[in-house]
């Protein structure tokens, strides 16, 4: 119906995305200004409880499409079935958590439906019935607002983090399965590898981040079979990301790097928060050793609050920042480390 | 193999990026290559040195991007198109992937298409997916690595890099792959390639040559881009006679500042 509004849970095999949760906000805020219904859209293999779940966050309705050839996430076949729902149904939007999937998924919808997507949008307004989006654009060194006047539905993505998660309530909507289509998938999942890091970067509440500081100890010294000053480098550091490590640990946070410490081979890629890498907004960033070059400001500028531990007081971090140590982060990161484990304890 | 990769121009990562009267300008900053798409550049180059074929590059912008595509063809492409039409001014990503997929048709016999992930200077990245639907090929997006290649068997094997894990798929070529950075180390342009460069004729395409009667104007509007209002952070140093006197300290105010 027109006015009603669509929220797409993305999950992997069954775990949703917490930013899935917070499209609820945005999506039941959509519904009440167009007088419209919330509905959300639930697609997986033995995945009734994240229908459950969206009810529970204010979903009027769940459209629930439950089937063994959706055990797997595919691209092609996901963003058939969406659009053949969407064209039958003509919500005003459609919002989906931001994603690596969620992206190409709406990406795909665009063409078929032949309408706009907006992604990765961190505020909004409504303006003349239509959705006028705000979203970072040069890595956030600019923002700009977006809206799609004419066409329908809008498809946008939200930011992680960028909106808060509603309040759970026992909700009275109720569940509609319904038959799922015969789309083909074009590719086929052969496996699936854990990502290791435990909390992902872009929902972390904490984010504990090295930099090329990490491997600058010359009180560490390495064991004798590592001879090549490379390597002896990537040792020192990897000591460095260890204490890193801990810390995040024990706040329960994610672990982050800048571009130089993954270039220089410290850590995986995965972890690299800046423009050619994540985009993170945690409550709390504590960058170690990251002087702050431009492109990592661009990737944590967001952080509600920014704490910053360096050798160098000069160090442009520092004209970011809540607060500020100057010293050497193997002496402070240790020490913070126990000081956060005694408050817990 | 015939192997294409889309690449666009942008302003270099490093430029202080400001806006004046809705005109957005990295000031003396260069245009580059979209820092993601070196990836996609070199994973074409590799795929080649693996399995044989061609390498082309195509962008579709201004006339001053064939200095984007120069760039790709240092690094060792054998032949660019760009297509450019005044027309594509007014449109967005619907119209553009409806071009690229014109001039890979136009192209034709191609294999695989590369991009990378996004561009750093819009940052919307569904140019690699709306392309592949609009061929009906399988989209590989947020490719870490190719783990099986068969140009014979026309089949490839991915490992996708997404946020909650790692995903390995695989499906029938041709297909559409978009890169991200850990997939590999993008090689500097040759001395020899600049020159090689420097010397190739780039064939412009207009909107008609990919099959384009008419440019769709764009479905999105930007009424209003801006600089971030600048936040006044003052930083609060927090000293102490040693690592676990500052570290207490600190835990304190971050408390107090109810921020853990």
């Amino acid at each position: 119906m027109a006015g009603d509004v669509f929220v797409y849970v993305d999950h992997l095999t069954g775990q949703a995305s917490p930013a899935s949760w917070e499209a609820f906000g945005v999506g039941k805020q959509l519904a009440q200004a167009s007088g419209g219904k919330l509905k959300a859209i639930v697609l997986g293999q033995g995945v009734e409880a994240l229908a459950q779940t969206a009810l529970s966050y204010g979903a009027d309705e769940a459209l629930l499409g439950d089937h063994a050839s959706l055990k797997d996430f595919s691209p092609e076949r996901f963003a058939g079935i969406l659009s053949q729902l969407v064209r039958g149904a003509s919500p005003d939007v459609v919002v989906f958590p931001t994603s690596g999937r969620t992206r190409e998924l709406a990406g795909m919808i665009a063409v078929d439906l032949d309408t706009g997507m907006i992604p990765d949008i961190i505020a909004f307004e409504m303006k003349d019935g239509a959705i006028l989006a705000t979203r970072p654009i040069y890595a956030g060194k600019l923002m700009a607002k977006v809206i799609i006047p004419e066409r329908r539905p809008q498809l946008l993505t939200i930011r992680a983090r960028a909106f808060p998660v509603p309040q759970a309530e026992a909700g009275g909507g109720q569940i509609t399965r319904f038959e799922v289509p015969e789309v083909e998938a074009l590719s086929e999942v052969l496996a699936y590898k854990e990502a290791g890091g435990g909390v992902s970067l872009t929902d972390a509440g904490i984010i504990v981040s090295g930099g090329r500081g990490v491997s600058n100890n010359p009180k560490l010294s390495p064991p004798a079979e590592v001879s090549d000053p490379k390597e002896q480098e990537i040792w020192r550091a990897r000591q460095g990301f260890a204490l890193i490590g801990e810390l995040a640990r024990v706040l329960g946070g994610a672990v982050g790097a800048s571009r130089a410490a993954v270039d220089s081979g410290y850590i995986p890629y995965a972890q690299q928060v800046g423009q050619t890498g994540k985009v993170v907004s945690p409550d709390l960033y504590i960058a170690c050793g990251i002087s702050g070059a431009i492109q990592h400001l661009a990737g944590m500028r967001t952080s509600k609050t920014i704490l910053a531990i360096n050798k160098d007081s000069d160090a442009p971090i520092f004209k970011l920042a809540r607060f500020g140590v100057v010293g050497d982060l193997y002496d402070v990161v240790p020490a913070l480390t126990k000081a956060f484990k005694e408050r817990v304890s | 193999m015939n192997i294409l990769v889309c690449v666009k121009q942008t302003i270099d990562t490093a430029a202080t990026v400001t806006v004046e009267d809705g005109k957005i300008s990295g000031g003396e900053a260069p245009l580059v290559l979209n820092p993601w798409d070196e990836f996609a550049v070199e994973e074409a180059l590799r795929t080649k040195e693996a399995h044989g074929g061609q390498v082309t590059v195509l962008s579709l912008g201004a006339l001053e991007a064939k200095e984007a595509l120069k760039q790709a063809l240092a690094m060792g492409c054998d032949s660019a198109v760009l297509v450019s039409d005044p027309a594509f001014a007014k449109s967005d990503s619907l119209g553009t992937s409806k071009a690229i997929a014109g001039a890979i048709q136009k192209l034709g016999e191609i294999d695989i298409v590369f991009f990378g992930r996004t561009t750093v200077d819009y940052d919307m990245g569904v140019t690699s997916s709306q392309v592949a639907r609009r061929l009906g090929w399988p989209s590989l997006s947020l490719v870490a690595a190719i783990t099986e290649l068969d140009p014979g068997g026309k089949r490839i094997t991915v490992e996708r890099l997404l946020e909650d894990g790692r995903q390995v798929v695989r499906s029938k070529l041709p297909a559409v792959v978009s890169v991200v950075k850990e997939i590999n180390e993008p090689r500097y342009p040759s001395f020899m390639g600049i020159r090689k460069a420097s010397r190739l004729e780039i064939p412009e395409w207009s909107a008609a040559d990919v099959g384009l009667t008419t440019v769709p104007e764009g479905v999105l509007r930007w009424p209003e881009v801006y600089a971030p209002p600048k936040v006044e952070t003052r930083c609060e140093m927090i000293e102490g006679g040693s690592p676990d006197e500052i570290a207490t300290k600190l835990v304190a105010r971050l408390v107090e500042e109810k921020v853990i």
